[in-house]
């Protein structure tokens, strides 16, 4: 079974615009949608609040690790229990954390993004658990919509 | 009805031992993998396609067990093993769900970037 995510992804952009939307606070909060304290600092922890609809009450808390320009950015992140607004705890400590790395190359068109999370194997199982429960409800209501819009029109 | 002996669970669940370390070795994706069938199997039965001892088939499957991807059946002497699904459905539900929102959040990268 394997232990990380992996995502490749070509961007028509040059390589230093892509490690400017990778590394200014402002703008990685902008398309990952959260609201960000500071800048990037390696070695230090960076804080803020999602902006994601649905989970602006989570707090990001990350520590960046790596800022080799325009090559590679990482950083640790916490995984919190839950991210359902019922059962979340604002209290990261003690929390897994895995490794995200992105790592970039140049390309004819452009830049290749590589995406690497890895260290699941920190998180516990209750943690996996909770942690989605919330799409859970929702995946539920969806099937329970498109049953009945199925039953509606047979 | 079957004995579970399941270790009582201590502080925040960490006596879930994780999944990916109980996978992480060949005997154990084997005994995994025979296990899968779904009928409970002895250690004896357990041990026969491989050349460990007994006692080395028990260790792997107490990792299993902590990992609660096996548990044991007491059946009068006789301990079988069984496997549940559960951990690592949920393991793999845990990463398809993290997956999904890399999926979204670099989809909005590359709108950033490129628009």
């Amino acid at each position: 079974m394997q232990n990380a995510i992996e995502k490749r992804i070509e961007l028509q952009a040059p390589v230093s615009r892509v490690w400017q939307a990778l590394t200014d606070y402002r703008e990685f909060g902008e398309w990952f949608r959260v609201k960000l304290e500071a800048p990037f600092v390696p070695g230090q922890v960076s804080r803020g609040f999602m902006t994601y609809p649905g989970y602006e009450h989570v707090k990001w808390e990350a520590v960046i690790e790596k800022m080799e320009p325009e090559r590679l950015f990482s950083f640790t992140w916490a995984h919190p229990k839950s991210f359902d607004k019922e059962h979340y705890s604002p209290d990261y400590s003690g929390a897994p954390t895995t490794l995200v790395e992105f790592r970039l190359e140049k390309t004819a068109t452009g830049t290749l993004l590589l995406l690497t999370e890895s260290g699941f194997d920190s998180i516990p199982g209750d943690f996996r658990a909770e942690a989605f429960r919330r799409n859970d409800g929702g995946w539920t209501e969806q099937m329970k919509n498109i049953e009945s819009h199925v039953a509606q029109k047979p | 009805m079957s004995h579970k002996s399941h270790k009582p669970t201590t502080a925040r669940g960490q006596s879930h031992a994780p999944v990916f370390a109980a996978m992480g070795d060949k005997t154990r994706l084997l005994l995994v993998a025979k296990l899968c069938s779904g009928q409970p199997y002895s250690i004896s039965q357990l041990a026969a396609g491989f050349r460990l001892t007994r006692q080395a088939i028990t260790k792997h499957l107490r990792v299993l067990e902590r990992a609660r991807i096996v548990h044991s059946v007491h059946a009068g002497r006789e301990t079988r093993y069984e496997f549940d699904p559960k951990p690592i459905a949920e393991m793999k539900r845990y990463l398809e769900f993290v997956s999904a929102q890399w999926d979204g959040a670099l989809a909005r990268l590359k709108l950033f970037v490129e628009g």
